[in-house]
């Protein structure tokens, strides 16, 4: 298997916070790798240390077979970054700036190609300020590729973006992928993981704490399926474990989730225990387990804390 | 593959798109040294002094002694109905002198104001002359007009040294740290960018304003004051050059590492204050003690007014300020490698 990244052993503490705190992580030439977590869990820290823009306290980190230490200049030629909320020079026009960050590299995508890349030829001529939140965004990844990458890092590509920008973008990153290369990216958007992502760490307090492709990991959790109700009055956690066919529970604001392998054994035994206590139900609804799903499993909180 | 720019002709050129679509920026760099020359143009008219105002406390006065004083031209009198009336203009700095007769002559005057005693010598000879005094010597005035040697002539490559030493480490220091606040160096960083490319590119962007700034300075000297430049424009150029390179460099190292705009500003004042006393800006660094010499001209802004004022004023050749412009220089060298060396890109 031909490793695109790795790392053993990433550790960096600012203080007594530890950011990265042993990290292991392997992205393989070709494949779009997401790094799934909240906000805070080391996901930025992790991506800079691989970006060679932060140095770790301990680890090892291989880039295409190089080390930073020994071959910046020839990994910057090949990698190509976008930065958690870059802000590009606002006075710049679409154009000049592409053009500016093409000069850097000795091979790459001219601006025109870039624009065509990236659907902005329209705002060729426009300033960087005048752009909207999604144009600036695609502006910061054709800025990304102007050398014409086999690595492109991205790091919460998507955030703040409305679903057009978004969906835009995710369709880009696709093509890029689906060109050979090799994408690393960051994102507490579960939806992006698992359109994106050939594979996901789920990453909280520094660590992964799960790897695996997106369906992996629920299937992982034995309950492909989710209930979701709320009762009048509440229901004890004791008399929902006598249910035949649920998995893990748990609650939040009155509401209660169950984790199920089959919906046609689960929702009429639910129904009857329900009934047999008792208690009225007022809503329930079904979902099919997501990446949240298997985050909230793991480690009991929910993937966004907004 | 495609046409590609050179990195630092790129670097630059956005440098210099960034500054003239930046209004507050071109204003300080242009319209600065404009005002500053316009309030100097105010200050140094071809004329003699305005005269002094005095005055006199109406009735006790005879009128002989106001027309003897409005004669003299030196003075300019007035009069105040009541002693407490003119002790109020002479208070508020209305006048610098009153003057009354009782039973004798009688000055009111603050001694320790300049122009207070300026006033009591012109009153008192006006109004002595007028009531008969012959002097025993009556002196004849030489004044000095010559082109080169009056203040202004002093004054103005001082002005052009400190606007150079202003616009670059403001004009470099502010845009660098909010590169820096927009993380757009660290972008930069994560390219290939050479990072001698990007500050080279501070520093070259500079020669384009430089034209303007010189340019007006130096033309308004010498269309409104006939300041002299008897030295080569070349040699002239080539100081003025240097300087912009040197105090670029400056400004490249004063922000190397400042992560605030207060923390940068902070340090440009404490780079520039300095200068503007001790480099010989509006008097010559000569005042200052000996044994303070040696420092104050290693100083680079010293070595520039010297440089300047040696190749305006004296029309000295390159090869007679050489050691002025390596001090110049090698603070501009030592600068922009220091700055390259613990620049911080994010």
């Amino acid at each position: 298997m031909n490793a695109a990244i790795s790392c053993t052993g990433l550790k960096k503490h600012y203080g007594d916070v530890k950011a990265v705190d042993g990290l292991d992580l392997e992205v393989r030439a070709g494949e779009c790798f997401g790094m799934l977590g909240p906000n805070g869990a080391g996901k930025t820290t992790t991506i800079e240390i691989l970006e060679g823009l932060t140095k770790p306290d301990a680890g090892e980190v291989t880039i295409l077979g190089r080390r930073w230490g020994s071959h910046e200049r020839e990994l910057r030629e090949r990698l190509g970054i976008s930065l958690q909320e870059t802000r590009l020079t606002e006075k710049l026009t679409v154009f000049e700036t592409l053009s500016l960050f093409r000069s850097f590299y000795v091979r790459g995508r001219n601006p025109e190609q870039l624009m065509a890349d990236l659907s902005l030829e329209e705002k060729r001529d426009a300033r960087v300020g005048k752009l909207s939140g999604g144009q600036r965004q695609r502006l910061a990844v054709a800025c990304a590729l102007a050398g014409d990458p086999e690595i492109l890092f991205l790091d919460e590509p998507t955030t703040g973006l409305d679903p057009q920008s978004r969906l835009q973008l995710w369709e880009r990153i696709a093509a890029y992928k689906a060109a050979g290369r090799t994408v690393l990216l960051t994102t507490h958007y579960m939806e992006e993981a698992e359109r994106l992502c050939d594979r996901v760490a789920v990453v909280d307090h520094g660590k992964i704490i799960a790897q695996g492709s997106p369906e992996d990991l629920i299937a992982g959790l034995h309950a492909p399926h989710i209930i979701e109700f709320s009762t009048d009055p509440a229901v004890s956690d004791e008399m929902l474990a006598k249910i035949p066919g649920v998995g893990e529970r748990r609650q939040r604001d009155g509401q209660w989730f169950l984790a199920a392998a089959s919906l046609a054994q689960a929702v009429p035994a639910l129904l009857a225990a329900l009934d047999d206590a008792g208690a009225k139900l007022v809503s329930l609804s079904t979902h099919q387990a997501t990446l949240e799903d298997v985050f909230i499993s793991l480690t009991g909180r929910e993937l966004r804390n907004e | 593959m495609s046409e590609r720019q050179h990195p630092l002709a790129a670097l630059t050129k956005t440098r210099i798109l960034e500054f003239v679509r930046e209004p507050e920026a071109l204003f300080w760099v242009f319209a600065f040294p404009i005002l500053m020359a316009l309030v100097l143009g105010f200050a140094f008219r071809d004329r003699p002094p305005d005269p002094v105002p005095v005055g006199v406390v109406e009735g006790s006065v005879s009128k002989e002694i106001t027309d003897a004083l409005a004669a003299s031209g030196k003075v300019k009198p007035s009069a105040y109905a009541t002693l407490a009336d003119g002790l109020e203009a002479l208070r508020t700095g209305k006048i610098a002198l009153l003057v009354e007769q009782t039973h004798a002559l009688t000055y009111h005057l603050d001694a320790t104001r300049p122009d207070a005693r300026i006033a009591r010598l012109e009153a008192d000879a006006a109004i002595q002359r007028a009531r008969g005094r012959l002097d025993p010597s009556p002196p004849q005035e030489a004044l000095i007009h010559e082109k080169g040697s009056r203040y202004i002539d002093f004054l103005l490559p001082g002005i052009l040294g400190l606007n150079l030493m202003g616009t670059g480490i403001w004009g470099i220091g502010f845009s660098i740290v909010n590169a820096r606040l927009k993380k757009t160096l660290k972008l930069m960083a994560a390219t290939p960018m050479r990072k001698s490319h990007y500050l080279l590119a501070q520093m070259l962007s500079r020669f384009v304003f430089l034209v303007g700034e010189v340019g007006i300075i130096l033309a308004f000297g010498v269309a409104a004051f006939q300041v002299p430049i008897r030295g080569s424009l070349a040699v002239l150029g080539v100081v003025t050059v240097l300087g912009a390179l040197c105090f670029a460099g400056l400004g490249l190292l004063t922000c190397a590492r400042a992560r605030t705009l207060e923390a940068a500003n902070g340090l440009m004042n404490l780079i520039m204050v300095p200068m503007w006393l001790l480099s010989g800006v509006f008097f010559s660094s000569a005042r200052f003690p000996k044994a303070a010499q040696p420092l104050i001209q290693a100083l680079p802004l010293t070595a520039l007014n010297n440089a300047l004022r040696a190749v305006m004023l004296e029309g000295r050749s390159l090869a007679a300020i050489g050691g002025e412009l390596a001090v110049v220089a090698a603070w501009g060298v030592v600068s922009f490698a220091l700055a390259l060396k613990i620049f911080r890109w994010q």
